[in-house]
């Protein structure tokens, strides 16, 4: 009998795989690493076994996470992708700049890699940093189609470090992604097991027990999917077997952090050493100094660390708190550090549901329109207030006693990718019904929308408001969402965008890749569920 | 012409990225080849994404002993849905076996519509059955989530010889712990004219108010224990004394409730 403590932390330990690594700095990580610039990658399935219970896992070259692609800045890459599933797959490179019939969308970009048969992507390089590869066909990339790519940047790194590891978190699950899926729309809180009692709903302060009453909405739902069903990994490694990583004492050790999970966001933290982030999705920033960073789902950050001659646990805690991954840094095998304990699981509040708080000072904001679909039944939520907030770590995060990062510490190096400002500006609401586990933008399911139309070359404004009660990455195929704070001044440059609940934030983009492009919320049930859109270039 | 400048303007941003260093960003390549058009259907089937999915749940809402003094009977209430996020196929069977035989049963097969965010229109045909002739009825209802988190139902249902009947149901999950839901729940029924085969008069027949206590071992698996009174009123109240029945009753009961 399995106890549900080892089914959350993983009962047995997954392949670890080490590697010497390439060129003056000594690189390892548990997936096996590819050196471009061709690469040859089959797609199979897996037997895998994490909880103790045999699986099939959908791998790349008989790996989960996929073997770690590493390119060069400037290269012409080809990937020969062979797909040996009896289903089509695909994959997209999360954050590459490629032309349209590249970017791996089934549908948008091609026609998906039928069973059998071998695509090969080719296109230059033109970026550098810590990206991801995951597929974009049905719910692969839930069973474990997933993989860190590191590009090295031209003339060297600019944050330079002496050893470097990939850390990618993933939500590992036994259960059958479409069974889940289903599982959502008949039961959307099936997964929620730490609702508020009958008892702790009375012990709510009187105005916002009355307002979870009314708008019919439970305070503790923060993720769709957790630990009931989740075993988060890290590097493909459970919590139980301890992923670890060496160091010298001495060293800057630079983490490329990954989150390549389905439907998780994390809070990671390592006790006893202060996280540098150098860069956000592969885009160098202003160095800043955090304890513990939020990262959304698809979302990467590149960290440095110093760490003294003493060992160290990685702690990434899902933001529902029902589990977390765990892995270890430490000069020698062997040792291991502490594993904090998860925080207790915070409760949403009203000015997360866009309400005003009673007796609070209303500063000048315009009010929000919303678009007539919102109005719809699809819609259970739309936040009479919504605030850019960029500063506000999040729920969970705020006055916790740690350093937590906020979007308002991101500052990319070199400025935007074009210094034009905004000609026009398209308003989008995040909206969905929880409990009828129906996820859309505008009021608009992606069947029942018509796509989003950018003229080639102008320079727009996208502004996000969340009308629900969940934190959305939002990220956009083909061209950089970049975060501008109230006033408009440019903060940072990103391909996955987290909008907190009653959140507004605005970022340019530049229309300057032709063709039709995927525009989703990256969680993945929610993409499947109608939070997408299809935007055309042209 | 707006190509044409934004070409230059393009040359002009990359002449600057190169002095400053900095900017590393490049415009895609137009591709060279584009997926055909296609109908929704087919290109949900390409991508491996469908919102327009159908699904289907099967609910035994509650399968349980009942026990009043002394005499025994067995009460099912099960649904079953099958649809998308707009239009459902709705089915629901109710019923009581005692005796041998089915004491009573009510059948409905609906159309369920999204309405507004918290309410739903089902519009269908019921059957009775059990003991008695069988009834037949045009169903015209609504269902929601009304704030407070209760499940409401109303239906009026129009039968052959201008009958008329209304029934109305609600009740209210009480999570006392993750697994252990307390579950009170009313439901009230009204004919527009006599049934006496059928033991029901005119006006308000019928009342059940019950309270169950659920373990849920798993969210789709969950025994219970409760109570539930029941009372019926006016002539439905004659009917049933003159059968040798009670008008109204204690049960105390023992259940399954399932899903999937």
């Amino acid at each position: 009998m399995l106890t549900r403590r080892t089914f959350v932390t993983g009962a047995s330990a997954g392949a670890l795989w080490s590697f010497a690594g390439r060129g003056a700095i000594a690189a390892a990580g548990s997936a096996r690493e590819l050196a471009g610039p061709h690469f040859d990658l089959t797609v199979d399935y897996l037997p895998v076994n994490y909880t103790g219970s045999a699986r099939n896992a959908v791998a790349i070259n008989g790996q989960v996470p996929a073997p770690t692609l590493r390119m060069r800045q400037g290269d012409e890459v080809s990937i020969r992708v062979t797909n040996r599933l009896r289903e089509q797959t695909s994959i997209h490179w999360h954050g590459f700049i490629v032309p349209a019939d590249m970017d791996g969308v089934p549908g948008l970009s091609f026609n998906g890699i039928p069973p059998g048969a071998t695509f090969t992507y080719r296109f230059k390089v033109n970026q550098s940093g810590t990206y991801w590869y995951h597929s974009h066909s049905r719910f692969q990339e839930q069973v474990g189609l997933y993989g860190a790519i590191v590009v090295e940047r031209r003339g060297g790194e600019r944050h330079r470090a002496d050893r470097e590891h990939v850390l990618l978190l993933s939500d590992w699950t036994d259960h059958d992604p479409e069974r889940i899926y289903a599982t959502l729309k008949k039961q959307s809180n099936y997964y929620n097991f730490h609702k508020l009692t009958a008892r702790e709903h009375l012990a709510l302060p009187p105005a916002e027990r009355r307002m979870w009453s009314s708008m019919r909405m439970d305070p503790t739902d923060l993720a769709d999917v957790g630990g009931y069903a989740y075993t988060y990994l890290l590097n493909g490694v459970t919590p139980a077997a301890n992923w670890n990583a060496a160091f010298t004492p001495g060293e800057r050790v630079r983490l490329r952090i990954i989150n390549g999970s389905s439907m998780s966001f994390f809070d990671l933290r390592i006790p006893g050493l202060e996280l540098t982030v150098v860069a956000a999705d592969g885009q160098d920033i202003e160095p800043v100094t955090v304890d513990e960073l939020r990262i959304g789902t698809a979302e990467v950050y590149d960290l440095i660390v110093e760490p003294r001659d003493a060992a160290y646990s990685i702690f990434a805690q899902a933001m529902d708190r029902s589990g977390f991954a765990r892995g270890t840094l430490a000069p020698r095998a062997g040792m291991t550090a502490d594993v904090p304990a998860l925080d207790k699981p915070a409760l949403l509040s009203m000015a997360d549901m866009g309400m005003h708080h009673e007796g609070m000072v209303m500063t000048d904001h315009a009010p929000l329109n919303h678009a007539p679909a919102e109005n719809g039944p699809i819609v259970d939520m739309r936040a009479s207030m919504a605030m850019p907030r960029l500063d506000d770590p999040g729920v969970g995060l705020r006055d916790n006693g740690r350093r937590v990062l906020t979007y308002a510490d991101l500052a990319t190096l070199g400025g935007p990718i074009d210094a034009r400002d905004a000609a026009r500006e398209i308003e989008l609401h995040l909206t969905g019904h929880m409990e009828r586990y129906i996820w859309s933008f505008n009021g608009q399911k992606f069947s029942d929308a018509e796509p989003l139309r950018f003229s080639h070359g102008e320079r727009l404004r996208v502004t996000l408001v969340n009308d629900t009660m969940m934190t959305h990455p939002i990220h956009l195929h083909g061209m950089w969402s970049e975060i501008v704070d109230p006033r408009g001044a440019f903060r940072v440059r990103k391909h996955t965008v987290i909008v907190q609940p009653a959140q507004r934030l605005s970022y340019l983009v530049t229309a300057d890749a032709l063709g039709s492009w995927a525009y989703h919320c990256h969680l993945l049930y929610h993409m499947e569920a109608g939070m997408f859109r299809e935007v055309q270039v042209g | 012409m707006k190509r044409l400048a934004f070409l230059l303007f393009a040359a002009m941003q990359c002449a600057r990225a190169q002095d400053a260093g900095e900017s590393e960003h490049v415009a895609p390549d137009p591709p060279q080849s584009r997926v055909h058009a296609m109908p929704y259907h087919e290109m949900a089937d390409m991508m491996g994404m469908d919102d327009r999915r159908n699904f289907g749940k099967f609910m035994l809402d509650r399968f349980e002993w009942q026990e009043a003094s002394g005499d025994g009977r067995l009460e099912w209430d099960a649904t079953a849905w099958y649809g998308g996020d707009y239009d459902k196929l709705w089915f629901e069977s109710e019923g009581e076996r005692g005796n041998g035989t089915t004491q009573d049963s009510r059948t409905e097969l609906a159309w369920d519509r999204i309405l507004s965010p918290w309410w739903n229109l089902r519009l269908g045909a019921r059957h009775d059955g059990g003991i008695g002739p069988s009834r037949d009825w045009a169903a015209f209802g609504v269902a929601g989530l009304t704030p407070g988190f209760f499940d409401v139902e109303a239906r009026v249902y129009l039968g052959e010889n201008a009958r008329t009947a209304l029934r109305l149901s609600a009740h209210r999950d009480y999570l006392l712990s993750q697994r252990l839901v307390l579950q009170p729940e009313a439901e009230l029924s009204a004919y527009g004219k006599d049934d006496p085969e059928r033991l029901i008069g005119t006006g308000l027949s019928d009342v059940k108010v019950g309270l169950r206590l659920r373990y849920e071992i798993r969210r789709e698996l969950a025994p219970y224990l409760g109570v539930r009174w029941v009372g019926h009123f006016g002539d439905s109240a004659d009917y049933r004394k003159a059968a040798g029945d009670v008008a109204h009753e204690w049960l105390w009961l023992a259940g399954i409730r399932a899903w999937y």
